[in-house]
C-alpha cells in the first residue's frame, strides 16, 4: 500500500512520517501531483497559519488535486481544518478545500488560557473504523487556537471552553484536530486504523 | 482555573543537554552527567511524561545553536510532544529545529536581546509552537529577569521585570510561557507559588512552572494554588526521588485532571 504525506510546506512533516514508520508503514513525503493522485492513501499535515498553508498549497498547484482525491485522506491539525469550506484567522476568512461543509473559527475558551494546548479527552460520537478501539476518556494531544464546530460529520468531540470537533469524517475524507503522531498509544491506534481502513 | 475543562495538567521532565548528554546542576552550577538523551526520553515517555523539554544550556553562552540531528533522533523515537530550547536566535535556526521534529521551540536570551524575534517566529510558524522561557530571580519582592543563565560567569541582568516581560512576549504572540524561578531551582523546596500566581493572574496563554519541585505535594500545590497548566522538573525525576506514575496517580487521586 502506498501512503503519501502531502508536503504542505509546514513544519511537522517528519514527525508524522516517523509515526507511520513506527507502525511499519513506509510513507513518502511529496508535493508531486502524480504521486499524490496515484497514492492508495493520503495524509494532509499542517501546523501554523491557515493563510500561509493555503498559499503553499496553491503555489504548488495542489488545490484542485486535493479537491478531487477519491482515496482515503486524513488531515491532521491545520490539515484537518483545511478540509472545511472556510477558515478564519486573524480576522480574515480564507477559503479552504471545501471537502467538508462548515467554517473553522476561533475556539472560544472563555477564561481558560489559549491556545488550547495539551492532553484532552476525546469522546467518540459515531461508529467509524477510524475510531476503532478508542474509548471515551482517552486522551489526545492538542495544540490549536481555531476549531470546527460539532456537525453531522463529527466522529469524536472534545471540549475546552466550548465543544468542538476532534475527529471528522465525510466519505473518503477524514481529519483529526489533535496530533496523533504525538498522542502516544491513542494516536498510534488512530494511525493504525487509518492504515487498515477500506472504503 | 481548575475543573473547568478535561484538559490534563502536564507533567514535564526537563532535560538539560550539554555536549549531547543530559546534565543537571544546582542553581545552574556544578553540572553532573545524568544520562543519554534518547535513553532518558524513552524512559520518561514510558513512565507517562506528558511532554519533554530539552534545554541546550550552553547554547546561548557559547554563541552556538543546538544540533537538529539529535532532535530528529528524538522525534523518530518518541510519540509525545517535545520542546527544544537553546540559543535559537533566528527564523532559520527555529525552522531547522521544527523541521527536524520538535513540536515547539523555546526562546529565552535571544528574545531578550532582540524582542522583535518573537514576532518574526510567530509570523513564520504560528503562536502554537513559540514558547518563551523566562529566568526570574526574586530580589526583595521584585522579580528580575536574567539572561544567559547557562553560565554563572556570563549571566546578565536585563533590567526587565518578569511581569512586564511576560506581558510583552504574549502581546508579541508567544503561545506559552515557562517561568523558571531561579531562587528555587534545583533545591527542591517547592515551586514559587507567589510568583507563579502573580503571573497566572495576568497570563492568558498556557503557563508552565519551573524550579523547586521536591515532593508530590509541591506539584499538588502548584496546580491547585498557582493554577499552572504544567509543571516542569528535572532532578526529582532524574534521581528517581519521585516516580512519574506515582506522582500522576497521587495528583489524580487528589482531584487534579491528569492523564493516567
Amino acid at each position: 500500500m502506498s501512503l503519501v504525506i502531502v508536503d504542505t510546506g509546514c513544519a511537522n512533516l517528519s514527525s508524522v512520517k516517523f509515526a507511520f514508520e513506527r507502525l511499519g508503514a513506509a510513507p513518502v513525503i511529496s508535493d508531486n501531483n502524480e504521486t499524490i493522485l496515484t497514492a492508495d492513501k493520503l495524509i494532509l499535515p499542517g501546523v501554523g497559519s491557515a493563510p500561509y498553508a493555503m498559499q503553499n498549497i496553491a503555489a504548488k498547484n495542489l488545490v484542485d488535486v486535493l479537491r478531487g482525491v477519491s482515496q482515503p485522506m486524513l488531515g491532521i491539525c491545520l490539515g484537518m481544518q483545511l478540509l472545511y469550506e472556510t477558515l478564519e484567522e486573524g480576522g480574515r476568512v480564507v477559503e479552504g478545500l471545501g471537502l467538508i461543509p462548515g467554517h473553522v473559527g476561533r475556539l472560544e475558551t472563555g477564561n481558560l488560557p489559549s491556545p488550547h494546548m495539551g492532553w484532552n479527552q476525546i469522546e467518540p460520537s459515531q461508529q467509524s473504523p477510524l475510531m476503532r478501539d478508542i474509548k471515551v476518556c482517552d486522551y489526545a494531544y492538542f495544540v490549536h487556537s481555531y476549531a470546527a464546530p460539532i456537525s453531522d460529520y463529527t466522529l469524536a468531540s472534545s471540549s475546552y471552553g466550548t465543544p468542538f470537533t476532534a475527529v471528522v469524517g465525510k466519505d473518503n475524507v477524514l481529519g483529526c484536530q489533535f496530533h496523533p503522531e504525538r498522542s502516544s498509544r491513542v494516536g498510534a491506534q488512530i494511525f493504525k486504523n487509518f492504515l487498515e481502513l477500506t472504503l | 482555573m481548575l475543573a473547568q475543562s478535561k484538559l490534563a495538567r502536564r507533567i514535564i521532565p526537563c532535560l538539560d543537554v550539554r555536549d549531547g548528554r543530559v546534565v543537571k546542576g544546582v542553581q545552574f552550577r556544578n553540572h553532573e552527567d545524568v544520562g543519554d538523551i534518547i535513553e532518558l526520553a524513552l524512559r520518561y515517555r514510558d513512565a507517562g511524561a506528558d511532554e519533554l523539554v530539552f534545554y541546550d544550556i550552553t547554547a546561548s553562552v557559547d554563541d552556538r545553536t543546538v544540533s537538529p540531528d539529535w532532535i530528529s533522533r528524538i522525534s523518530r523515537e518518541i510519540d509525545i510532544p517535545f520542546c527544544v530550547a537553546g540559543g535559537i536566535n533566528s527564523v532559520k535556526a527555529a525552522g531547522a529545529r521544527l523541521s527536524a521534529g520538535a513540536d515547539k521551540i523555546s526562546i529565552n536570551s535571544p528574545a531578550l536581546a532582540r524582542p522583535g524575534l518573537v514576532d518574526e517566529l510567530v509570523k513564520a510558524f504560528g503562536t502554537q509552537c513559540i514558547v518563551i522561557g523566562i529566568d526570574s530571580f526574586e530580589d526583595k519582592n521584585i522579580y528580575r529577569v536574567k539572561s544567559h543563565t547557562g553560565d554563572p560567569d556570563k549571566m546578565r541582568e536585563t533590567g526587565r521585570d518578569m511581569l512586564g516581560w511576560a506581558k510583552e512576549v504574549t502581546e508579541r504572540g508567544a503561545g506559552e510561557i515557562v517561568l523558571n524561578c531561579m531562587n528555587q531551582d534545583g533545591v527542591r523546596k517547592g515551586y514559587d507559588i507567589a510568583q507563579l500566581s502573580a503571573l497566572r493572574a495576568q497570563c492568558k496563554v498556557p503557563l508552565i512552572a519551573s524550579g523547586g519541585a521536591g515532593t508530590i505535594a509541591h506539584f499538588e500545590d502548584v496546580f491547585k494554588q498557582a493554577g499552572v497548566d504544567g509543571a516542569l522538573a528535572a532532578s526529582v525525576f532524574h534521581k528517581s526521588v519521585i516516580a512519574i506514575p506515582d506522582l500522576k496517580q497521587a495528583l489524580h487521586d487528589r482531584g487534579i485532571e491528569i492523564r493516567i
